[in-house]
């Protein structure tokens, strides 16, 4: 288990530009495999277009207590990428007057960020419908300052979505770190004693599942089903829905992948499930994900390989909603990962 | 021709069986899907008894299929396991079981 990011550790993946040629050569170069837009075209869906936006995801920095193997982010105690107060505000200003009804804060740890608590109780005060805010569970516990989050989250009445790869210690643990597993679980006890993914409870409390190797994930509703029989079986947990999410090929996973010698194979298994059903519900057709420095991007997938919006409109500052609409939506070979099987998003499945 | 009797990248083209008899291979993967739906058994069940069975069967397409399913469905190594050693115990019991056939020989021939 690695405790550094790509980044810290110099890794040739931790660069964007290798991150493209790699997910532009082989298996793809040499036409063994289509190519996304190769695929889209057979039905039609190229250019992939925006649709009323839903979503404004925020991300406030990379810096994060867990080095968890897949992550997409490469976040970890060493990133210092935080977004600043100056970038808040511009969020702010956009929060007050977007269409978009859910405003979704990710990281990283977003807690981290120094400015997190000041940010979400302006936020709250905008009356924005549905407010998440994507916590790891074990910053709960990490630290005292911490430990109140879950009345913190209560009283500003922030949705919590909250990563938790499996019900068994073991499968856990190998994904994200020893000691995961059981940090998380004191934290989603402290979740559900505030009130949080309790049975008919406004306080909602979902959970995120991506599986821990180079495999797609099961019936996302089996899987709920699985999860809740056993976090309550053996702990007494509650919470309401489980979100299946694909690991999409870059950063941390995309260097597992090749180390592991997955990559060809696993490509080969996301464009084997491609599903036309399932693009037209991607989520970058209803998102606009914003980094820690204020860019716009498709995606947060997107952001991680730094492709910016095609659109004039490209930081926050500009921000112009109208404008940013009337964009084609940036594409590469990782967007298979959204358009297998059931599909996937940040929240979860979309067909 | 290949070297190998098996190929792993045979697995992918199961489903051109279809093209040298479309009805009979509609057919089967028809049956196929509808046997693995969620029945009196979950999937999950299905899929162990999948695992144990394509063991017995010394099947290795069987075996990369299912094991990848298990791992999809959440299914833990633990239980994987478990499943290949009731396979195994059903392939040993059923020798061992002809046992009291060499016996019963046995006894009726050497006084």
């Amino acid at each position: 288990m690695a405790t550094k990011s790509l980044k810290a550790r110099n890794n040739d993946i931790a660069n964007t530009e290798r991150q493209l040629e790699i997910l532009s050569n082989g298996i793809f170069a040499n036409r063994e495999l289509p190519t996304f837009a190769t695929k889209i075209k057979e039905t039609n869906q190229f250019p992939l277009r925006p649709k009323k936006l839903e979503i404004l995801q925020i991300n406030l920095g990379y810096m994060c207590n867990q080095v968890c193997d897949h992550c997409h982010v490469d976040a970890g105690p060493d990133r210092n990428e935080i977004m600043t107060i100056e970038t808040m505000n511009h969020c702010l200003e956009v929060i007050k007057k977007t269409g978009a009804q859910t405003l979704d804060l990710t990281g990283g740890a977003p807690e981290m960020n120094p400015n997190f608590r000041w940010f979400v109780e302006e936020a709250s005060k905008t009356g924005i419908k549905d407010f998440i805010v994507r916590s790891n569970l074990t910053i709960i516990k990490a630290n005292k300052k911490y430990h109140d989050l879950p009345d913190f989250f209560k009283k500003h009445g922030v949705h919590v979505v909250s990563s938790l790869p499996h019900y068994t210690k073991g499968k856990t643990d190998k994904q994200r770190g020893n000691g995961v597993f059981d940090k998380s679980i004191e934290a989603l006890k402290s979740l559900n004693k505030v009130g949080y993914g309790m049975p008919n409870s406004d306080l909602r409390l979902d959970l995120v599942y991506n599986p821990s190797g180079a495999f797609l994930p099961g019936n996302q509703q089996a899987l709920e089903q699985d999860f809740k029989k056993a976090l309550k079986a053996d702990f007494d947990i509650n919470f309401h829905n489980l979100f299946a999410i694909t690991n999409l090929p870059i950063s941390r996973f995309l260097d597992y992948l090749i180390a592991s010698e997955n990559y060809d194979d696993y490509m080969t298994t996301l464009v084997d499930a491609y599903n036309p059903v399932a693009v037209q519900n991607v989520m970058c057709t209803n998102t606009i994900s914003v980094s820690w420095d204020g860019f716009l991007y498709d995606c947060d997938f997107n952001q991680m390989l730094n492709l910016k919006v095609a659109s004039k409109v490209q930081h926050i500052s500009d921000y112009h909603e109208e404008l940013l609409q009337n964009r084609n939506i940036v594409i590469n070979q990782h967007c298979f990962g959204c358009t297998a099987g059931a599909g996937s998003s940040c929240q979860g499945v979309v067909a | 021709m290949s070297k190998n009797y098996y190929d792993a990248a045979d697995l992918r083209k199961f489903g051109k069986i279809t093209e040298w008899n479309e009805e009979l291979g509609a057919k089967f993967f028809d049956y196929y899907g509808k046997v693995f739906e969620e029945g009196s058994l979950t999937a999950r069940e299905k899929s162990l008894i999948a695992l144990a069975v394509a063991h017995t069967e010394q099947c290795p397409y069987c075996i990369d299929a299912y094991t990848k399913d298990g791992l999809q469905k959440g299914i833990t190594k633990e239980e994987m396991m478990e499943a290949v050693h009731v396979g195994a115990a059903i392939k040993s019991g059923a020798t061992l079981v002809h046992g009291v056939q060499m016996m019963n020989i046995v006894n009726k021939l050497d006084s």
